[in-house]
């Protein structure tokens, strides 16, 4: 009878350890593979390089330099240091810009007490008035009034113009979006037309077409008498742009709901108002949320077109500061710290949209 | 009485025509009142109305014109069709190459290549969250100080040259020569299409496969070649006159710089579609198409990308659409599209905003009418039958 012996465990073998299975696996698995492998690399070594030698290695951080010492063989990061008030503020005068800042507080602390009251029972009252009182609030601090001194939308501008126009634009459009979809799924002909013929002209036109419809055409519509402010008439542009985009979403969520909503509603003999408002809405816009969101990212990306108008939004920040003799030819340094500030913006935005997803199709599973 | 008039009062249908009526006169009443205020406006700033200012000489010249005859003594008419043109240029220059790039980052997307699959993710994760309108302006800003000026221009055999005004090519003088050679092109693609489709048939009917390739080339490449050897094509060559060039074609930096960033913006969108379409499809269709024995690639080919398309198609054909608005920016960079020409140059001359502006957006409605015509019958087509 023999008698077998534990044997001592050994590693696997050097080609199955982690590492270089993962390298394997992942890169060199097959002859093309290796040689997609090595584009890469190629492409990389092409790419990178150059990209981080302007902005990283041979850049002048220095903040005090001027256009001159800065050099350019690099980016000159001096440029936007001494121009980063005017990025975020535009034009608006300096002895007031606690009012910008003040706006700018309220609402961190706005969602940051929203998200400490999540669960409690008050959160949607607390939501929808944060969204009914906070625009009045923030139109006041920016534009003055009440004792605070008036300052002009013409100096308005930088960061603070995009999120001002963006904000308008989702808060104005989104009652509007809802009034639509539901005009688009309405059973009254004439309504359902109106919303159609609407909702599918805005969508054929470009944005641009709609802005300078806006800005050219629109004040001709009211009396002479009626002075139409710039920036008014972008963000009603903006937000006749918007609304229809939202209604189309919104109108993807009523369809999802099962007849049999409508139907339990009216058994309960609910009226029209009731039942959109207790019954319909509430399950359409939980479900259209992720699109709705995706929605506001792309009018915050759309936000840039009021550029062509005239306005001074962030990017238009930088055609002003390059036009200013001191800091000549420093476009390429202004644009990139635009697109970073939008990129981190947008990026944070869909990760939230996705997380939304994520979070919302869970609840079905 | 009373009570039967306040059961009709409650009465759904009554209460739906009575809100329709309601709806119609206000928005009659604002609409009139707009008119109203409109031609008071216009009589007082002494703006003309009507069309008739699309009869007058533009007295504008354009940069980019490829077909159509155009100088500043052509009327506004001209100068709007000039305008849809190089709007329609713009597009498909842009569409042809956000679908390459698209279709490529789609599929490294997807590709079992780490790096190839991280590269493509960063890629799409870069550029489509930057505004497209920051795009154009930095890939403008970039091209006019990375190319040289036209004195210095880059020169490819005295005949093609490249700076920082545009690229300037040699143009085909338009005459029996010239027609030859597209004539030849055109028959050499015709039978190429004929000869592809029975070689498909006879695959279909005997699974004999036969090679097209050597037919392709033949036909659609070296047929043109030859008739163009044969009988020679006169051509206009760009020749440095004063601070540019004059002659041949020329296709403004300007037309670069929108046509690049509209497609590698739009690119990313195509390849996300590219990517959940082939997500879409269902596993066991992979799995099958490896249990007969199919290569990875035949699979991709055959099986996948067919399907896969199917589910992409739609949303792609969607940002052909919002490539094809988004061309409107050419404004900011100055490219002599629809918008630039039509609603800011002959605006600015006529003022007569409301017929321009009207104009344009009727062109771009119409646009987006054909393109979601075009969608229905895809759709149409590719329903699934049966089932």
């Amino acid at each position: 009878m023999a008698i077998y012996s534990l044997k001592e465990t050994k590693l696997p073998p050097q080609s199955q350890t982690k590492a270089i299975l993962w390298l394997k696996d992942n890169l060199f698995s097959s002859v093309s593979n290796v040689a997609l492998t090595f584009i890469a690399l190629y492409l990389i070594y092409l790419l990178l390089p150059p990209i981080l030698n302007w902005t990283i290695f041979n850049a002048n951080f220095d903040l005090t330099a001027d256009n001159q010492s800065c050099g350019r063989e690099g980016a000159c990061w001096a440029f936007i240091g001494s121009n980063l008030k005017m990025f975020i503020y535009g034009f608006y005068p300096q002895e007031e810009l606690w009012r910008v800042n003040t706006m700018f507080g309220i609402i961190v602390a706005l969602m940051v007490f929203g998200s400490l009251i999540k669960k409690s029972q008050y959160w949607a009252r607390y939501i929808i008035g944060s969204f009914l009182i906070y625009p009045i609030v923030a139109f006041i601090l920016l534009h003055g009034g009440l004792g605070l001194e008036v300052v002009e939308t013409d100096k308005w501008g930088g960061l603070t113009l995009t999120v001002v126009v963006a904000a308008v634009g989702i808060v104005a459009s989104f009652p509007l979006g809802i009034l639509f979809a539901l005009g688009r799924q309405s059973k009254m002909r004439i309504v359902k037309f109106i919303s159609v013929v609407y909702i599918e002209f805005v969508r054929g036109v470009p944005l641009i077409t709609i802005l300078f419809m806006a800005s050219v055409v629109l004040p001709l519509f009211f009396s002479a008498g009626m002075d139409f402010d710039k920036l008014l008439r972008a963000l009603i542009g903006i937000t006749l742009f918007q609304t229809a985009y939202i209604a189309e979403v919104i109108r993807g969520g009523l369809q999802a709901i099962p007849k049999g909503q409508y139907e339990a509603a009216d058994a309960v003999g609910l009226n029209f108002i009731q039942k959109t408002v207790l019954v319909i809405l509430p399950q359409a816009l939980k479900i259209s949320i992720p699109n709705i969101v995706g929605s506001f990212i792309a009018l915050f990306k759309d936000t840039t077109l009021v550029l062509i108008i005239g306005l001074f939004d962030m990017l238009a920040i930088v055609g002003a500061a390059t036009s200013n003799s001191a800091w000549l030819g420093r476009t390429t340094e202004g644009y990139v710290f635009v697109a970073m500030v939008i990129w981190v913006i947008l990026y944070s935005m869909s990760r939230y949209s996705k997380r939304l997803e994520v979070r919302f199709s869970t609840e079905h599973k | 009485m009373f009570t039967k008039l306040k059961s009709l009062l409650y009465n759904n249908e009554v209460r739906a025509i009575l809100f329709q009526i309601l709806a119609v006169v206000v928005i009659a009443y604002f609409a009139y009142q707009a008119f109203d205020n409109m031609m008071l406006n216009i009589e007082q700033r002494g703006i003309r109305s009507g069309f008739s200012f699309l009869n007058d000489e533009a007295g504008f010249a354009v940069n980019d014109n490829f077909f159509l005859e155009y100088s500043p003594a052509s009327t506004n008419l001209q100068a709007f069709y000039v305008g849809i043109v190089n709007t329609l240029i713009v597009a498909i220059t842009g569409i042809f190459l956000a679908s390459i790039i698209g279709l490529i980052v789609g599929i490294s997307r997807l590709s079992s290549n780490y790096l190839i699959r991280k590269m493509a993710a960063i890629y799409i994760e870069i550029f489509r969250n930057i505004p497209i309108l920051l795009q154009i302006l930095f890939w403008y800003s970039i091209a006019l100080s990375a190319f040289p000026s036209p004195k210095n221009s880059i020169n490819f055999f005295d005949s093609i040259f490249l700076n920082s005004r545009g690229l300037y090519l040699p143009k085909p003088i338009m005459d029996g020569q010239f027609y030859f050679v597209v004539a030849s092109l055109i028959v050499g693609i015709v039978s190429y299409i004929f000869i592809k489709k029975r070689s498909d048939k006879k695959h279909d009917e005997t699974g004999i496969k036969t090679n097209t390739i050597p037919y392709f080339l033949g036909l659609v490449l070296l047929l043109p070649v030859v008739v163009y050897f044969i009988f020679g094509v006169q051509l206009e060559y760009p020749v440095l006159k004063g601070f540019n060039f004059r002659g041949g074609v020329d296709l403004s930096i300007e037309f670069f710089a929108l046509a690049f960033s509209l497609s590698i913006y739009t690119a990313t969108y195509i390849a996300e579609a590219i990517r959940s379409g082939v997500e879409s499809v269902d596993k066991g269709q992979k799995e099958a198409a490896a249990a007969l024995g199919l290569k990875d690639s035949w699979a991709m080919r055959l099986i996948i990308l067919p399907q896969a398309l199917r589910v992409a198609i739609p949303p792609i054909i969607n940002q052909y659409l919002n490539l094809t608005k988004n061309s409107s920016l050419a404004a900011a960079v100055g490219y002599t599209e629809l918008v630039t020409i039509f609603s800011g140059t002959v605006l600015n001359v006529v003022g007569q905003a409301i017929e321009i502006i009207m104009l344009t957006m009727l062109v771009y409605l119409t646009i987006s009418l054909v393109i979601s015509l075009i969608l229905n019958i895809f759709n149409k087509k590719m329903q699934i039958k049966g089932g």
